[in-house]
């Protein structure tokens, strides 16, 4: 029996911390060898990042502990070698990249400067190592690579940021790369991007790749084999196709129905008169132009989806819509008037038809307020809608409309899951009974099956209460089933607007063609048919 | 970075301005000016003489004129304590404050990151326990008292060092020690603080992911984004320092900038008085300067 | 449809007796704990002190000037001395802490008051305010604090509201800046767009959403200020230029023994411990606010407190 390249034999890691010990990987093992590409996916608090922290040797003990287990790296055991051994591994044999490159980057120091760190502490002189600086720059498609070296990490976008860290990583052609969630702070196409980097790189050098990630679509495009995680443990594991066509535990068939965009496109609805009518809308900040004349139209029950990656303007729209910023041009027609020439007080009665259910639950609810203060603020501020006596039923029966008891009343947010605190936060949307809910990004902080369960809830509330959407979201599977109509931008611009199925099956911009090429679909089969098509058309005629 | 060095610029401008026009208004208004110059048992004549030579029965505004006039041109009158230019007295004096104050500052500065940042490596550790316990003690104890107590204790019981002056290298040990103990104590909480912070950052988990070792880490990877907010801190400190070095100095009677403020208060000797005032306020106004353009140096974010 | 996943582990009693928690959290930080029951102690000695101790302390013994501590044969008032008029210390020490602890509260509720209005006023309004506030904060930080006071007590006379009203100037930027900058940052969180959305007007957004986060760190750092504020007022009044005689403060007594340092050092030596220990303990106090008033650190302190990195 062949040695692995790496082998994790029954690693169990416990974190003590001020609520007791936190046992987060219990007796988990999976092996890796050269030119093979293995992803480990799991969710938050799955533990997929620890057995890799621990190869690391970036778990502090204390407060983690190592119960058991071992790391060999080419048979040799890297939990019995000193610290000096392990410092050697890092960075020349065994190298990471982690997920949000501008943290990970030191920022008073120039990027060249930092790859040529990771050669010189292994011993290449600094001439050398710099020359070597230039050339992995160029490799992993820096432009002006010369230059860019003398540059600082806050100079780059988030994609050449990923790029650089990826040159940091590879400078001594390491027999492993870690990646650690490498592209989920990026946008869709940048994404594409990188990953096809990564695969280009590793073809090249025959390294082994270890990738963790959430994402069914990556594990799809990249993965030869792939370790499903849930609470520490592992729960699967297999080839990626066979993992996807046959899965065998339970948690692995709720991911793999909990990918979005498989459903059914919602039938072509008939014109109606439109509720919201927007034409014109622009948005300038000094020099800058974040919106530029926006046109569409929102109708009664209709779900309108905006996609865009960053940069495109899209939360903009939605922040002028409310008002939250003021617009620098443009007409926005809500039941005859104009939503951006209101008067104070009738934009304050105004508030009560349109909502948002925002990003990060854990941010929009204000943390020293209980659910049922965070629900009936509503009342509060607007007190003609009920009458005090009957706000704690009523609150009880938004929570239980949303789909949480109403013994939770008066619990705390932090005491509920990142699930949970998003229906809360549409309970408290729905409280000012609202006509037109704007969702930014509603479920792109939340994990994969918790996303299709709130999307659920907000297709019921559709149904139930005749709600309009605005749904704004970052990329296209996830809109599949549930909006009626797409928006799509880019810069500022709608670049293309249409039903779904239009969008879908038919789409007429370029933008939109390369964003639907993007989007990764989590089966290996349909990936790898992408890949073929995307090769074909790179070899020369 | 020219701009944010402008802006600051300006705005200690404006102060150092504000300051000059308080000054004279303060003196004019609150009661009869020549008590501020004469002795109190001064007789009418004495202060109707004065008050004509030194113009001060002209319109207010003509009198603020002159007063900037002579501010610019550095004429600050005489002493008239001591019957030489105030200016001169006071420049004299702040050369040995400015002395005091830079090696202390550059002392303290020494100590507090090297300490401060070892203890951070190791947060709850014994040195981290240590450490903390002293620099709590230190930013707690006002300096006069610590300035008695040395002295009972190493001038005149142990007869160690001279209890007051200048003139060989022993005069400076114990104003530097009394004058290093509280910026010490407040600045060594600030760099562990800042230190801790930036050692459980995310890019000195990379450099770790990278092999560097953990000396490095610290001083090259951690030390140089953990001093941001300690360059302000040891800024206000030395400013501090300028213009409240005033009680080890009168304690030990060294004959700084502050010994002197006081003494003229005290003797009544308002061109002098006025002189330390503008004297230092115009070396704080230096210094904030050279904060600002060290703190450019140290955050590339900051130039580009 | 209801959601099945398990809540986490902080059951709903947690959230009832505030008062109990930070009693836990304080008696899981030994040293803040000690330094708490101080302050207790000199808050009474400042609160009673003069009404129960202020004919002892001034009464004049000529036969025991400049006593020395620890003789038991003039009383127990006398454990710490006396001083050059024979007046007991360790009563007038008690006596001072009225004045000196004044003083001190006096410029730190004046300057927080008025500086933290002007931060949440600068921080909050877009206007023109907005610009105005935050320079003429950077003015009065550019200017050297105790110069400020040396110049306004030589001229105008030093009494007590005048040393309130310089020290509370020159520390209305700390609060202002402080106050500032968080409502800078808290004004973009999500909670408070979502009350703008929700219509909230302008004054609940202040008080309601902003007001209760900030004050946390308002109060931390009014602990520390204190200390600094008796300390300077120690300085000042040490220098001659701060509070008179017959008025006492714990500055006075220290400046006071001066002559006699090297005779009789335990005129200088009490008063100044006292400083300290009140220093010290108002710093450490603060220490524990920052940790036990931060939702996302107070947990450390929650369970006795090991490794509280």
């Amino acid at each position: 029996m062949a040695d692995h390249l790496l082998e994790v034999r029954n690693l169990s890691v416990t974190f003590h911390t001020a609520r007791g010990p936190v046992r987060a990987v219990r007796n988990v093992s999976w092996h890796l060898d050269r030119g093979e590409v293995l992803a480990i996916l799991g969710e938050s608090g799955s533990g997929k990042s620890v057995s890799a922290s621990a190869i690391m040797d970036l778990i502090d003990c204390p407060p983690g502990e190592i119960t058991s287990g071992e790391l060999l790296f080419e048979g040799r055991d890297l939990l019995k070698m000193g610290r000096e051994a392990r410092r050697d591994i890092n960075g020349k044999r065994i190298a990471m990249i982690f997920q949000d490159p501008l943290s990970h980057l030191n920022p008073v120091y120039t990027v060249g400067w930092q790859i040529e760190e990771t050669m010189v502490i292994h011993g290449t002189p600094r001439a050398t190592a710099r020359r070597e600086t230039v050339a992995l720059l160029a490799k992993v498609g820096i432009p002006d690579p010369q230059h860019s070296a003398g540059k600082y990490p806050h100079q780059f976008s988030g994609g050449q940021r990923q790029r650089l860290m990826i040159a940091m990583a590879l400078a001594l052609r390491p027999d492993i790369l870690i990646a650690d969630e490498p592209t989920t702070a990026l946008d869709v196409t940048v994404q594409a991007q990188i990953l096809d980097l990564l695969e280009k790189l590793q073809e090249e050098t025959g390294m082994g790749l270890l990738l963790i990630t959430h994402d069914l679509g990556v594990v799809a495009e990249v993965a030869d084999r792939v370790v499903v995680m849930n609470g520490g443990e592992i729960v699967e594991q297999g080839t990626a196709a066979d993992v996807y066509a046959n899965p065998q535990h339970p948690y692995t068939r709720k991911l793999i129905a909990a990918a979005p965009g498989k459903g059914e496109m919602p039938a072509d609805r008939d014109r109606v008169e439109p509720l919201l009518s927007v034409t014109g809308l622009s948005k300038v900040y000094g020099g800058f132009t974040a919106l530029q004349s926006a046109d569409f139209e929102l109708a009664e029950g209709e779900t309108v989806a905006i996609v865009g990656e960053s940069g495109s303007g899209k939360s903009t729209l939605a922040k002028c819509l409310l008002r939250l910023e003021e617009p620098t041009a443009g007409r926005a027609m809500y039941k005859g008037r104009d939503l951006f020439r209101l008067s104070p007080r009738e934009l304050y009665q105004m508030r009560r038809d349109i909502q948002m259910v925002f990003q990060d639950p854990t941010q929009s609810l204000n943390p020293r307020m209980s659910v049922y203060d965070l629900v009936s603020e509503a009342w509060v501020i607007h007190p003609e809608i009920l009458p005090r006596d009957r706000w704690r039923a009523r609150v009880a029966e938004l929570l239980e409309q949303v789909g949480l008891s109403p013994e939770h009343l008066h619990r705390y947010p932090h005491q509920f899951s990142g699930g949970q605190r998003q229906r809360i936060a549409i309970a408290r949307a729905l409280a000012l009974e609202p006509r037109v809910i704007i969702c930014d990004e509603a479920v792109s902080a939340l994990d994969v099956s918790i996303q299709a369960q709130v999307i659920e809830l907000l297709a019921d509330l559709r149904r139930r209460l005749g709600l309009s959407y605005v749904f704004i979201a970052h990329d296209l599977p996830v809109v599949r089933d549930f909006a009626d109509r797409v928006i799509v931008m880019q810069g500022g611009r709608i670049v293309e607007q249409g039903t779904v199925r239009q969008i879908f099956e038919a789409p007429r911009e370029t933008y939109t063609k390369n964003l639907l090429a993007a989007s990764l679909d989590p089966d290996p089969q349909v990936q790898a048919e992408r890949r073929a098509a995307r090769h074909a058309e790179r070899v020369p005629a | 970075m020219q701009k944010f060095l402008t802006k600051r610029a300006i705005a200690s401008g404006i102060s150092l301005m504000i300051l000059v026009v308080l000054v004279f208004f303060l003196s004019r208004l609150t009661g009869d000016p020549t008590d501020l110059y004469l002795p109190i048992d001064a007789s009418l004549e004495a202060r109707e003489n004065f008050r004509e030579i030194h113009g001060l029965n002209d319109p207010l505004i003509v009198q603020f004129g002159r007063y900037l006039g002579d501010l610019v041109t550095l004429d600050f009158g005489d002493s008239i304590r001591k019957s030489r230019p105030a200016l001169e007295v006071v420049l004299e004096a702040f050369k040995w404050t400015l002395a005091l104050a830079l090696i202390t500052i550059a002392l303290v500065s020494f100590a507090a990151i090297v300490l401060g940042s070892l203890a951070a490596f190791n947060v709850g550790g014994v040195f981290d326990r240590i450490a903390t316990f002293f620099s709590l003690i230190g930013a707690s104890a006002p300096d006069f008292w610590i300035a008695i107590v040395a002295i009972v204790l190493f001038s005149v019981n142990l007869g160690w060092l001279p209890t007051s002056g200048t003139g060989t290298v022993w005069h400076w040990v114990l104003p530097i020690a009394v004058l290093f103990i509280r910026p010490f104590g407040l600045i060594l909480q600030v760099v562990r603080g800042s230190m801790i912070t930036a050692l459980s950052s995310a890019y000195v988990k990379t450099a770790r992911a990278k092999g560097v070792k953990p000396r490095p880490v610290i001083f090259v990877h951690g030390l140089r984004n953990g001093m941001l907010p300690v360059v302000t801190v040891i800024g206000d400190q030395a400013a501090g320092m300028l213009n409240g070095a005033v009680v080890v100095e009168s304690i030990f009677g060294f004959p700084g900038v502050g010994k002197l403020m006081i003494d003229s208060i005290l003797q009544r000797d308002f061109t002098v008085v006025l002189a330390a005032i503008m004297v230092t306020a115009f070396a704080i106004f230096l210094m904030n300067i050279l904060i600002d353009i060290a703190y450019a140096v140290l955050d590339p974010r900051i130039r580009y | 449809m209801t959601d099945t996943s398990p809540l986490p582990v902080t059951p709903a009693t947690a959230e009832k007796g505030r008062l109990r928690r930070f009693a836990g959290m304080l008696l899981a930080d030994k040293p803040a704990l000690v330094a708490a029951i101080f302050l207790l102690v000199v808050l009474l000695c400042a609160v009673f002190g003069p009404m129960l101790l202020d004919a002892v302390a001034t009464k004049q013994n000529l036969r025991a000037r400049n006593a020395p501590p620890f003789d038991p044969s003039l009383g127990w008032m006398a454990f710490l001395g006396a001083d050059a008029l024979g007046r007991p210390l360790l009563p007038r020490i008690i006596v001072a802490a009225q004045n000196t602890m004044m003083i001190a509260a006096g410029a730190v509720l004046a300057s927080m008051a008025i500086g933290s209005c002007l931060g949440l006023i600068a921080g909050y309004s877009r206007g023109r305010w907005a610009q105005i506030i935050p320079r003429l904060a950077d003015v009065i930080m550019s200017f050297p604090s105790l110069l400020l006071a040396v110049i306004v007590l030589y001229m105008l006379e030093p009494s007590a509201a005048n040393i309130i009203l310089v020290l509370a100037i020159t520390r209305i930027p700390v609060y202002l800046r402080t106050a500032r900058a968080e409502v800078l940052e808290i004004r973009e969180r999500m909670f408070v767009q979502a009350a703008r959305v929700m219509g909230a007007s302008d004054a609940r957004i202040v008080f309601r959403h902003i007001l209760p986060v900030v004050l946390p760190t308002l109060l931390t750092i009014a602990t520390l200020d204190f200390a600094f504020v008796m300390l300077a007022e120690s300085s000042l009044s040490f220098l001659g230029i701060g509070i008179q005689a017959p008025e006492v403060t714990w500055g006075l007594m220290v400046s006071q023994g001066r002559p006699y340092l090297t005779s009789a050092w335990w005129l200088s030596f009490w008063p100044g411990l006292a400083i300290i220990l009140t220093t010290l303990s108002l710093n450490l106090l603060s220490n524990w606010m920052r940790v036990a008033l931060d939702p996302q650190q107070s947990w450390r302190l929650e369970i006795g407190g090991k490794k509280n990195g």
